[in-house]
């Protein structure tokens, strides 16, 4: 009934063992442990359970894990490396991007490909390319933000001002 | 699969009902009858998540359909069907009957006033959608007969307590119960209750001494946890042909569902609906509000709002935009004239609450300044010209939070204090925990500087703790805007403990008297003489090493808060919208808001606070409800169809404040995570019907959909 399959996890190989039915998300928060990437719903709503699959934003409540096998994954604990963290978990710090942090794993890696296909997008593209992801703390405007950062940061440009903004 | 638990199990040991919050009950799982669609029958253990799905498949439930009671005006007619006959002597569905004000004398000015405006609207049901749901694990240790609960709380000592009083009697006292609410995703007020999955989860830990994981998937929580709102009310304002407002009178019709769940003070059935009156200065008004059961889910949680506050303020923010209308006049005008003046605080409501302070005239010229009010009014009348639809939509609210005085406010008897422990080790880092419990707010951040800001020791060498009931003082929680008004304020007062001790021994290891002494943060030093000083790390670590002898060694303090009076934050939001003329899409183009939560003490986490609020007061205002149909099936109880906002219905938001200290806080703050839930809503909807009202429509209904507006637009004429 079991079924070897064979994945990559920010890295590392790892060869399990899974029932066919069994969830890409169950695997990776329950099997192998890595508890960063979350489940907010049952209907591929909220984006909380967000991975790179070969580096396609995901979301891994709708995908078995057998469908990844042979895949690379990358999940929120992949993101920073000795160097330090990645741009996009500095901007979420720099600009309190979030609140409770719940969605905020899966928004990091969506903006991760989001960044990766459009390097300098507008205020509305990041919008739009978050719209797949749900948040209820934060209202969004310090998340955009925090993605304007990573961009800049990325593209080697001049980091915008972290200091909230008054009317 | 380990077992299949039924009402009929739990019963042996009477665990089959549990105590709401309001002194209420409701079934942990039922032994006959079903009340509402979605509500928990039987719960199945299992060893993963995959083989109790599967023994879920195998519960055979047999069901005899009964007629349910889903309107809640039907709920009240002779002859309905009694939803809870369990209750001894229930004849009818009627839950509780409150009322605030004067009601003979409103109705005298309402018979003698020039101009009286009436609405009927709902303030639909909707449900928090935290995005991570409830859990936990209940892990009961039989050896030691004790229980360590870990699970997603806002109140982790309140939650201890209805543990030890529901479960005492088969063994687990308090002083067995640890209850711990790690880092937790977001509450909004969904997570104050106690819910049948806890229950189950302790009592088949306690039985099996296995610990026992219960966690929600999204649809179960949609549709079987705390809703908030379901409010009807009639709403009325009366006046002068001037357009002063003389007096205001609301009746609500609440649907709790089949149990009371709220989680209001106990006195206060209707929360602090009593708000209603809102930011305007008049005399006399009447509310009144009578309770309901129906065959929903239970609740009456907070949705990020301080008790039925944001029912009330929808109320007469709709109310002061309909009579503005009627007499003619601008609303932002008419709310000039009609507010309270900065020097009539505390300004005594009609309906019992003492505004603490405020000055709502600079909250509004800020933000008519910050979104060119008259330039935007110019351009409306241009537009209109063309055919185009836009509106300009005003909310000046007053919020009521920091809940509260023991006198009035308990919650199941506890009064409603909270409490902050202070402990500074040798070394000059402390440790600060504290009653409530973070959801995201930053308390770790908030606190640590409002005890840096008294005792001068850096904000980064404060730790913070919340959530666990072993190590942290006894408090009520985190939500209704509490945190800052009650153990923010019990953290200054602990910390000023701590500085009069400081002062005792800087004036031992300086050998003067404490009056010699004068503090700035960080160090007390002797007048006049700025160099001869003792640093609050020397001083720490005399009360450790050196201290005077009689005085009690260490420095730590604890203080538990117990506040004067509620606080009164407020606020003035403009919205602008754009209506397609077409297809009726709403696009709010700018939202400024202009919040007043007195002292600020993080701008940074009070903008967020800010933001994520307005987002949350847009949701229900043009996307959320919980729809259900006559049959009682609910009709849209997933994510895929309870539109929460994501970033592109989302505008961006802009912020700014005011700052009216509240008089009574030890550091003048207020409170400030709901008050944009609680007055966005009107100033959104104020936006939508100003934009179609030269059309002749004079309210909608919340959530404002495109749809609905063009069934509204249709009515008069708009569309053939």
């Amino acid at each position: 009934m079991k079924k070897t399959i064979n994945i990559k996890l920010n890295g590392t190989d790892h060869s399990v063992e899974v029932e066919p039915r069994k969830l890409l998300v169950h695997l990776i928060r329950e099997d192998l442990s890595m508890t960063g990437t979350h489940i907010g719903c049952d209907t591929t709503s909220c984006g909380a359970c967000t991975v790179l699959i070969d580096g396609r934003s995901a979301k891994s409540c709708t995908i078995l894990a057998i469908q990844a096998d042979g895949k690379e994954i990358t999940t929120v604990e992949g993101l920073a490396t000795a160097g330090g963290l990645h741009p996009l978990q500095e901007g979420f710090k720099e600009n309190h991007g979030l609140q409770c942090g719940f969605c905020t794993p899966g928004m990091m890696i969506r903006a991760v490909e989001l960044l990766g296909k459009n390097p300098n997008p507008t205020e509305s593209e990041i919008r739009w390319g978050i719209s797949g992801n749900l948040c209820r703390c934060t209202g969004y405007n310090n998340i955009v933000k925090a993605i304007q950062y990573a961009s800049a940061k990325m593209r080697g440009a001049e980091l915008p001002s972290t200091e909230p903004e008054f009317v | 699969m380990v077992a299949v638990v039924t009402g009929k199990d739990l019963e042996k040991y009477n665990l089959h009902w549990m105590p709401t919050l309001m002194s209420d009950t409701q079934m942990v799982l039922p032994t006959d009858t079903v009340m509402y669609q979605a509500q928990e029958v039987a719960a199945v253990i299992a060893t993963d998540r995959y083989t109790a799905r599967d023994g879920k498949e195998a519960v055979r439930v047999e069901y005899e359909p009964m007629t349910p009671v889903m309107d809640p005006y039907k709920s009240m007619e002779p002859g309905a069907p009694v939803l809870r006959p369990d209750k001894p002597g229930k004849t009818d569905n009627h839950i509780w009957h409150w009322e605030a004000g004067d009601r003979a004398k409103t109705e005298e000015v309402f018979k003698n006033a020039d101009v009286v405006v009436k609405q009927h609207m709902h303030i639909p049901r909707i449900h928090v959608a935290s995005i991570e749901t409830c859990g936990c694990v209940a892990a009961y240790d039989k050896i030691e007969n004790h229980l360590t609960m870990y699970m997603t709380t806002q109140a982790p000592h309140a939650i201890r307590t209805v543990i030890a009083l529901v479960a005492g009697h088969v063994g687990l006292t308090e002083e067995k119960i640890r209850v711990i609410s790690p880092d937790i995703g977001g509450g909004f007020g969904g997570k104050v209750p106690v819910y049948p999955g806890y229950v189950i989860a302790i009592a088949v830990s306690f039985l099996t001494g296995a610990p026992v994981k219960w966690i929600e998937d999204r649809s179960e929580n949609l549709q079987a946890d705390s809703f908030a709102r379901d409010y009807h009310i009639t709403a009325e304002m009366a006046g002068t042909k001037e357009g002063k407002i003389l007096a205001t009178r609301f009746k609500v019709l609440a649907d709790h569902g089949y149990t009371d769940a709220s989680a209001n003070p106990s006195k206060f059935p209707t929360g602090l609906f009593s708000i209603g009156t809102g930011s305007y200065n008049y005399d006399t008004a009447f509310m009144e509000a009578d309770a309901v059961y129906t065959n929903k889910p239970p609740g009456g949680v907070a949705y990020r709002c301080s008790f039925r506050v944001t029912e009330a303020v929808h109320a007469v923010e709709r109310m002061t935009d309909l009579f503005a209308k009627q007499v003619g006049k601008d609303p932002a005008q008419l709310r000039m004239e009609n507010f309270i003046k900065k020097d009539e605080f505390p300004w005594k409501s009609p309906t019992g609450g003492t505004y603490d302070s405020g000055d709502y005239h600079a909250g509004l010229e800020k933000a008519m300044k910050a979104i060119a009010y008259d330039e935007m009014r110019t351009e409306q009348i241009e537009l209109r010209k063309q055919g185009k639809l836009m509106g300009i939509g005003i909310s000046t609210f007053t919020e009521i939070v920091g809940a509260g005085p023991s006198k009035d406010f308990d919650i199941l008897g506890i009064k409603m204090f909270d409490s902050a422990e202070i402990r500074v080790h040798p070394t000059g880092k402390a440790i600060a925990r504290f009653g409530t419990k973070s959801q995201g707010q930053g308390h770790e951040t908030t606190y640590a500087q409002i005890i840096a800001e008294e005792l001068g020791i850096p904000a980064a060498h404060i730790q913070v703790e919340e959530g666990d009931t072993d190590t942290a003082p006894y408090g009520l929680g985190t939500y209704a805007s509490r945190s800052t008004p009650t153990a923010g304020a019990a953290a200054a007062v602990a910390a000023r403990k701590l500085r009069d001790k400081a002062r005792k021994i800087a004036a031992y290891l300086l050998e003067v008297s404490e009056e010699d002494l004068e503090w700035e943060p960080g160090k007390f030093f002797v007048k006049g003489a700025p160099d001869k000083a003792k640093t609050i790390q020397e001083i720490v670590f005399a009360a450790y090493t050196n201290h005077p002898q009689g005085m009690e060694a260490g420095f730590e303090a604890t203080h538990y808060y117990d506040p004067p009076n509620l606080t009164f934050p407020s606020g003035a939001y403009i919205c602008i919208v754009d209506i397609d003329p077409e297809t009726c899409e709403i696009k709010i183009r700018r939202f400024v808001a202009i919040d007043d939560c007195g002292n600020i003490i993080n701008p940074m986490i009070v903008q967020g606070q800010v933001h994520g609020g307005l987002t949350q007061g847009l949701a229900p205002a043009m996307y959320e409800e919980l729809i259900y149909d006559e049959a009682g099936n609910i009709l849209n109880g997933t994510l895929m169809d309870y539109l929460v906002p994501t970033a592109v219905e989302s505008p961006s938001w802009e912020t700014g404040h005011t700052v009216t200290p509240s008089p009574h806080h030890p550091i003048g703050a207020k409170g400030v995570g709901e008050s944009p839930t609680v007055g966005a809503p009107p100033a959104i909807v104020n936006a939508i019907v100003d934009a179609v009202s030269h059309l002749g429509i004079k309210h909608l209904e919340i959530p404002v959909t495109p749809y609905k507006l063009f069934k509204e637009l249709k009515k008069v004429g708009y569309f053939k």
